[in-house]
């Protein structure tokens, strides 16, 4: 043996017992092999069950511990089985988010040098700075209420998965923020403060905001995280999104606002994916399965009820853009499609009725068709 | 071209401002109007003022700038194997670093929680970002931290204790305390946990002991891959130091506060000192190889970061503000570690115990001896003679240390800060709620006793926090064999025989200590004791206690 062996304290330089022992040995890969993941993030977040010896060392004020099951209605057997299927720690997390950013930034710098939004027609101008302007809040809304609720989690990894989302939520907001201010610029006129007066004044955004209102104002960490993921996005997030501002943007002379907007139906494919995972292991317990069922269906009565009425109401919308490239109906029915197909997969009952025909055509009684939509998924 | 003038900068479009945008971005927030949030999180300040943001970041700047950072991590973590860096690393910090990086991803993450609790008890919108990015960057130092450790796992010399790390971050002893930390960023009165124990004293005052001079000591051990990734972790705490400070600028606004914020400044204040000094403390003085005479001790960096830079510039300006500020405890911690060797006892109690730990702690030798007589004269008659015993005892076979004949006093654990009672003449004892308790401490005691309860001065306080749990690890295991405590801890290689952790730093087998080596001694509470003697027998046993005690040459 050569002194240079003999001294090192690289890996290998020496047999002993343990000297080979190099993973993280106390948790369960859900895989064959623990993923980088798992290893940055499994019981980060410890609890009595894995592996406080001693416990929780302190307790508010009412003796409620650093960490309570009890901050959800539903229950689990085995809270530490669920992994995000999206697999994000922090270097993911920064190169996805900074990719987005400069993506935008990218297409609104192309956009603007071309002087693209001044040939934005008219009246999309209009939409883009009333009502994309109003949307931005509902997005900032979303966030906030995920930030609160990665506090509440009973280990990091569901933790780890709403706070990844609320930062998902936060930048968007703020890519539209932002966006609308830069392209606002290049167009004369442009007023961005007009976005938030819709957002708290015109009735199309009123249900819009008091879905969201209830979202935040929810004490149920794992409510606001169905909510958000489960009912919201697919029923009004997407409809908006996709249902409108994509599909009919580009007939207005506008391709960079699909672009910014798409961003966000990226990232909402993945955080669909983590909350459908933990909502189905939840449904899937031996043991609460059908307690935990009866909870999400009477929160899906709840705020898919609040959801459908503000989809509804934004149905005129879509006659505001001088070309009609997309129509509310279509919009709607997918949307119907969506949400109900991902209860299925989780194991609820999300199917909603169809619009009533008769309503379909009078834009103007959508509260009417709100309120038999309500009604029937409340049954 | 012209220095400066870029085909980038002639070609881009005019942006908004960062002050316009930061506004804007602030003006996302609406006051609900169809149904109010519940304050989920209990506090009894009052908050009326908006804090304002003072960094006008924007989360479009911030994501690329992370990234960079990670990029250069990632990139001197690569640099750092191909140049061989564990071929010449000191194994006395590695092994220190089992410890240190069981302890900090959970602190780190409960800061991102925390964040959920400022975001909704500041009013307005003007801050949100900036807890935004804050509660992103402690879960990118939680993860950024367990990748760092599974890649001391995977390329230093020897694994154990790295391979059970968050394991035995809920059995330790050690880790008890800084879980005691990592929990009071998020429990109890959320304003008193995670603005001013976490943002204005943790952040403000500890992280750069923590995350600049353990870097700094870090390479002077060969070990290069921490301060890339400490470094990199402190450079995210300005923003968190500012947030801090703008929240703490709108609750003092109100009068109603100050007396709650004497009360936890002064509480956070001399837990943190408690808690860091005693981890990072030992962690510098003793898991270093490195004794040049001209290096500042931990004593002289405390001077510098928390006497003069924060204390001085941070802690006394508040007071113009009304706010009592306690000159008398700085005065005190900073005498606990030049004048009363507070790092020095807590060393020596984690040599005392090292068959609990689950990582090594080697002897100090003759070079370690005349670099803490030359930064603390006088070191080597009270521990000289201690570290010579203990390599003595450290080969296997030998009677641990703890039961040896040395003369040591095994120490009671303070009730607070959960860190030993090693001060002695310092050591108080009272009953809260008819149950005896120890003290490291006259504060220790009035935290436990005053701070921490339903009422503080006359004012109810129901949103305060309260300890619980079981506090004490050797009442756990009272009664308990030495060996069968390690097992059921979980410190024992995958031969399930040798000891994790070890009094020395052979890897050769024959050098190992096993189960079978510690059998036959037995742990006790001195708590436990404590409490069954009579109030005479009590009375004479704090008294000695107090004594302290003079180690012998065994
Ligand atoms: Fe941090
Ligand atoms: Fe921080």
């Amino acid at each position: 043996m050569t002194m240079q062996e003999t001294t090192s304290a690289a890996a290998g330089a020496k047999a002993f017992p343990g000297s080979d022992s190099r993973r993280y040995n106390y948790f369960e890969p859900k895989g064959r092999k623990a993923t980088h993941y798992e290893d940055v993030t499994v019981d980060v977040q410890p609890d009595p069950e894995r592996y406080l010896l001693q416990n929780w060392i302190i307790s508010f004020g009412d003796g409620t511990p650093t960490y309570s099951k009890d901050w959800t209605a539903l229950k689990c057997t085995d809270w530490h089985g669920f992994r995000a299927p999206d697999q994000e720690w922090e270097r993911t997390h920064y190169q996805r988010q900074s990719t987005i950013v400069g993506m935008i930034q990218n297409v609104v710098e192309n956009a603007r040098r071309a002087g693209a939004p001044q040939r934005f027609d008219k009246a999309w101008v209009a939409v883009l700075q009333n009502h994309v302007g109003a949307f931005k809040h509902a997005e900032y809304g979303l966030g906030t209420a995920l930030m609160r609720a990665q506090r509440y989690g009973y280990t990091q990894m569901i933790n780890n998965a709403i706070l990844t989302n609320a930062s998902y939520k936060l930048r968007f907001a703020q890519d539209l923020t932002l966006y609308l201010a830069e392209v606002g610029s290049d167009i004369g006129g442009f007023d961005l403060d007009a976005g938030k007066a819709h957002w708290l004044d015109d009735p199309i955004w009123q249900p819009c905001r008091e879905a969201v209102e209830h979202i935040r104002a929810a004490t149920d960490f794992l409510e606001q995280y169905f909510a958000v993921n489960l009912v919201f996005e697919p029923l009004v997030g997407e409809l908006f999104r996709s249902g409108f501002v994509m599909q009919v943007a580009a007939a207005q002379n506008d391709f960079s606002t699909p672009s910014v907007i798409s961003a966000a139906e990226a990232d909402y494919e993945r955080n669909l994916a983590n909350a459908v995972e933990l909502f189905a292991l939840l449904l899937r317990d031996p043991a609460h399965g059908e307690d935990n069922r009866t909870m999400l269906q009477s929160w899906f009565t709840h705020h898919g009820g609040l959801a459908v009425k503000a989809a509804l109401q934004l149905q005129p919308l879509w006659s505001l853009p001088r070309v009609k490239a997309a129509n509310f109906v279509e919009a709607f029915e997918r949307a119907r499609g969506r949400v109900a197909a991902i209860g299925r997969e989780i194991g609820i009952d999300a199917d909603l009725p169809a619009l009533p025909p008769v309503e379909v055509g009078q834009a103007a009684t959508p509260a009417a068709a709100a309120a038999a939509v309500t009604d029937a998924a409340a049954e | 071209m012209p220095d400066g003038l870029t085909l980038n900068k002639i070609t881009s479009q005019k942006g908004i401002g960062i002050t316009e945008a930061a506004r804007r971005v602030a003006d996302l927030g609406w006051t609900p109007s169809y149904v109010k949030e519940a304050m989920s999180f209990p506090t009894d300040y009052k908050i009326s003022k908006a804090p304002r943001d003072p960094m006008k970041q924007v989360l479009r700047s911030y994501f690329p700038m992370q990234e960079e950072k990670d990029n250069r991590v990632y990139g001197a973590l690569d640099a750092a194997l191909r140049g061989d860096m564990f071929r010449n690393v000191e194994p006395r910090w590695i092994e220190w670093m089992k410890l240190f990086l069981a302890i900090i991803p959970f602190p780190e993450i409960s800061a991102a929680r925390s964040m959920a609790t400022l975001g909704q008890l500041a009013p307005g919108d003007d801050l949100r970002t900036g807890f935004t990015m804050q509660m992103i960057d402690e879960f990118r130092h939680s993860t950024i931290q367990m990748n760092l450790k599974k890649w001391y796992m995977e390329n230093y010399i020897d694994p154990a204790g790295f391979d059970i790390t968050e394991k035995a971050f809920g059995k330790c002893y050690a880790t008890t305390i800084g879980r005691q930390f990592g929990e009071a960023f998020l429990t109890g009165d959320a304003i008193t946990a995670s603005n001013i124990y976490l943002q204005v004293v943790a952040e403000t005052a500890f992280t750069n002991t923590l995350f600049v001079a353990m870097p700094s000591e870090a390479a002077r051990n060969g070990d290069y891959a921490l301060p890339t990734v400490f470094l990199s972790v402190q450079s995210d705490e300005s923003r968190h130091i500012g947030n801090g400070h703008s929240m703490l600028m709108s609750v003092l606004k109100e009068p109603d506060n100050h007396l709650l914020l004497e009360r936890d400044i002064r509480y956070s204040f001399w837990q943190n000192h408690m808690i860091v000094d005693a981890a990072i403390g030992t962690i510098i003085e003793y898991g270093t190889k490195h004794r040049d005479k001209n290096k500042e001790s931990y004593a002289e960096l405390w001077h510098r970061w928390i006497f003069e830079d924060y204390y001085r510039t941070y802690l006394l300006p508040l007071e113009k503000y009304g706010i009592k500020i306690h000159h008398d405890d700085v005065h005190e911690a900073f005498d606990s570690i030049v004048k009363k060797n507070y790092v020095h006892k807590i060393a020596q109690f984690f040599s005392a115990g090292w068959w609990a730990n689950f990582w090594r702690i080697e002897a100090m030798t003759e070079r370690d001896f005349e670099w803490f007589e030359s930064k603390y004269p006088g070191w080597y008659d009270e521990f000289g003679v201690w570290w010579e015993n203990y390599a003595k005892l450290s080969k296997p076979g030998s009677v641990p240390i703890t039961f040896a004949d040395t003369g040591y006093v095994y120490p009671h654990r303070c009730w607070s800060s959960l860190v030993p009672c090693v001060i002695r003449e310092d050591f108080t004892i009272d009953e809260v709620d008819g149950e005896l308790f120890t003290y490291a401490s006259e504060v220790d005691r009035w935290t436990h006793k005053e701070a921490f309860a339903a009422e503080y001065q006359g004012r109810p306080t129901p949103a305060m926090g309260r300890f619980s749990g079981r506090r004490q690890w050797e009442e756990v295991y009272d009664g308990w064999d030495l060996a069968d405590a390690i097992q059921d801890m979980g410190f024992v290689r995958p031969d399930g025989k040798t000891l994790v952790a070890q009094p020395h730093l052979s890897f050769e087998e024959k050098d190992m200590w096993t189960l079978d080596h510690v059998r036959g001694h037995t742990i006790r509470s001195p708590l436990l004791a404590l409490r069954e003697m009579s109030p005479d027998q009590r009375k004479a046993h704090v008294d000695e206690y107090r004594k302290g005690f003079k180690i012998r040459r065994v």
